[in-house]
């Protein structure tokens, strides 16, 4: 099972076990990580489980879905390395993953 | 802050309850925190119900909102299967059928709703089922088999939805709706009839203007019965025909309801210390001028957040303008705003397309958007709706001027 490092905004570390199939914001989820708010439960419906990508993963976790993209486009604070976490599946690929969560999600 | 506030009590575990409880400790209320819930699961998305869970796409304890270690971990409460039959709010209690009384000094009600079910003969049959809660769907998904015939009843976002799981499901459908249109109470006429069309070609037997006299059975539904008496054979029957707030306690202890149990900005009833949010209440709708009671999560949460907010004396978050969401097939439909009152539709890109938008204006100011796989429209939509926005309808229906630049316009 991989695992996950999760940094706040402020930068704070916390490294949880994540299990394959399940998606990176329900990772957070299920570990209690404040700054990830996943209104809609992972439907891409809302755009509150905005996340930065550490660079070197960013090729691993795939390009964003048009769906995806066209929500970042007009999410908060979006950077080149923004993605929706709830659209990200964990697999052994993403060993060592890192992420940020921003300062707000609305 | 919020000194002298020994217990909140939270009545219902649904996500504006859930969102209350959360809130609360989140802004750091050190008090006692009890979460009352009538199911026997903990809090739990409910969207997903109707589409993935239906599917059997995701485990229960998938949909959990936080996992069990959080409540003990937060000193929550967490109380599943508790039902309170009467609430004291001069002695500051809630009482239950059995077991002693909760005292509170701040109570939130949050008791959600329930489907409406049928009254016509025969809807007490097993096999006639409402889909609501996990249980309900633990209930219906055993029997849609390949091949099983599944009658829905209602052509609402519930009926869709759940008639597009089971069409994948591979169950043969057949969709009865009284009106001539699907959606009749959310949304206009071209994504009714886009979502008409969707249906069909997918294989749904979409019935418009269909009048039920009554379901026929042995003990179980076999058979629902039309005007005109054409008999229409099947395995299970879903009942999607809206909900009816649950306002009992409330109405009991004297608290002042009108189509829901009324609240102020601030999430606050008719008394003082008692709070209530989510499906049964109605609220002021801030970018309307009027109130209104609404059925979606973006309420529950946003109105768990006010509640908290209220309670701890803290400043509120800014209302969103209301927003939704329903996944059918392939296809994502994201609306914002409440189009009730619309004197224009203006459409974006093309009906025949799977992408495009509907805005919805009133006297030039637009009011709602339903956006199908269009997430730009939707996202600007919300803001131009929160800020009742004026467009030229040639400039949003113009696919040549990104959203981008149409909100850049407009919100300036």
């Amino acid at each position: 099972m991989p695992k996950i490092t999760f940094i706040d905004a402020a930068g704070a570390q916390r490294t949880v076990e994540a299990k394959n199939g399940m998606t990176v914001m329900e990772t957070a989820v299920k570990n209690n990580i404040p700054g990830i708010d996943a209104d809609c439960g992972g439907a891409c419906a809302c755009a509150t489980c905005h996340v930065y990508v550490k660079a070197e993963y960013l090729d691993r976790v795939g390009k964003p879905s048009a769906m995806e993209q066209s929500m970042l486009d007009f999410a908060e604070n979006v950077k080149e390395n923004s993605r929706l976490s709830c659209q990200i599946k964990i697999s052994d690929d993403l060993e060592g993953l890192s992420v940020t969560t921003p300062e707000s999600q609305h | 802050m919020a000194s002298g506030i020994e217990h909140v009590v939270v009545i219902g575990a649904g996500q504006a309850g859930a969102q209350a409880a959360y809130s609360l400790r989140q802004s750091g209320f050190e008090g006692a925190l009890t979460l009352l819930g009538d199911e026997a699961y903990p809090p739990y998305q409910r969207p997903p119900l109707s589409k993935g869970y239906l599917k059997g796409e995701l485990e229960a304890d998938r949909l959990f909102l936080k996992p069990g270690s959080y409540y003990s971990d937060n000193r929550i409460d967490l109380v599943t299967s508790a039902a309170p039959v009467r609430l004291d709010l001069a002695a500051r209690r809630v009482e239950f059928q059995a077991g002693p009384a909760l005292g509170w000094d701040r109570l939130v009600i949050a008791t959600g709703a329930r489907p409406r079910m049928l009254t016509l003969p025969g809807a007490g049959l097993d096999g006639v089922l409402a889909l609501r809660t996990l249980a309900d769907v633990d209930q219906l998904r055993p029997y849609l088999t390949t091949g099983a015939r599944l009658i829905v009843i209602g052509g609402g976002y519930i009926g869709l939805e759940a008639a597009a799981a089971a069409c994948r499901l591979g169950v043969s459908v057949t969709l009865l709706e009284a009106a001539p249109q699907l959606l009749g109470r959310v949304t206009g006429p071209e994504i009714a009839d886009f979502f008409l069309r969707t249906h069909r070609a997918a294989g749904v037997n979409v019935r418009l203007n269909a009048v039920i006299e009554g379901f026929e059975g042995t003990g179980r539904v076999s058979t629902v019965r039309l005007a005109g008496g054409e008999r229409l054979d099947c395995d299970v029957v879903l009942v999607g025909i809206g909900v009816i707030p649950n306002l009992e306690l409330a109405q009991q202890a004297g608290l002042a309801c009108g189509a829901g149990l009324i609240v102020d900005r601030a999430g606050r009833t008719s008394h003082p210390d008692v709070f209530a949010a989510g499906d049964l209440v109605q609220r002021p709708l801030v970018h309307y001028g009027r109130v209104g009671r609404l059925e979606s999560v973006h309420n529950a949460i946003e109105g768990g957040k006010i509640v908290a907010a209220s309670i701890l004396g803290l400043p509120p978050p800014t209302e969103e303008a209301p927003w939704f969401w329903s996944d059918q097939f392939d296809v994502k439909l994201q609306t914002a705003g409440l189009w009730t009152g619309a004197d224009q539709r203006v459409v974006r890109g093309d009906l025949e397309s799977g992408r495009f938008a509907v805005f919805y204006l009133k006297e030039g100011r637009i009011l709602a958007v339903d956006a199908v796989n269009a997430g730009p429209e939707f996202l600007v939509g919300k803001r131009l709706a929160a800020l009742s926005a004026r467009l030229a309808p040639s400039e949003l229906a113009d696919v040549n001027l990104s959203m981008k630049e149409i909100g850049a316009r407009a919100l300036g």
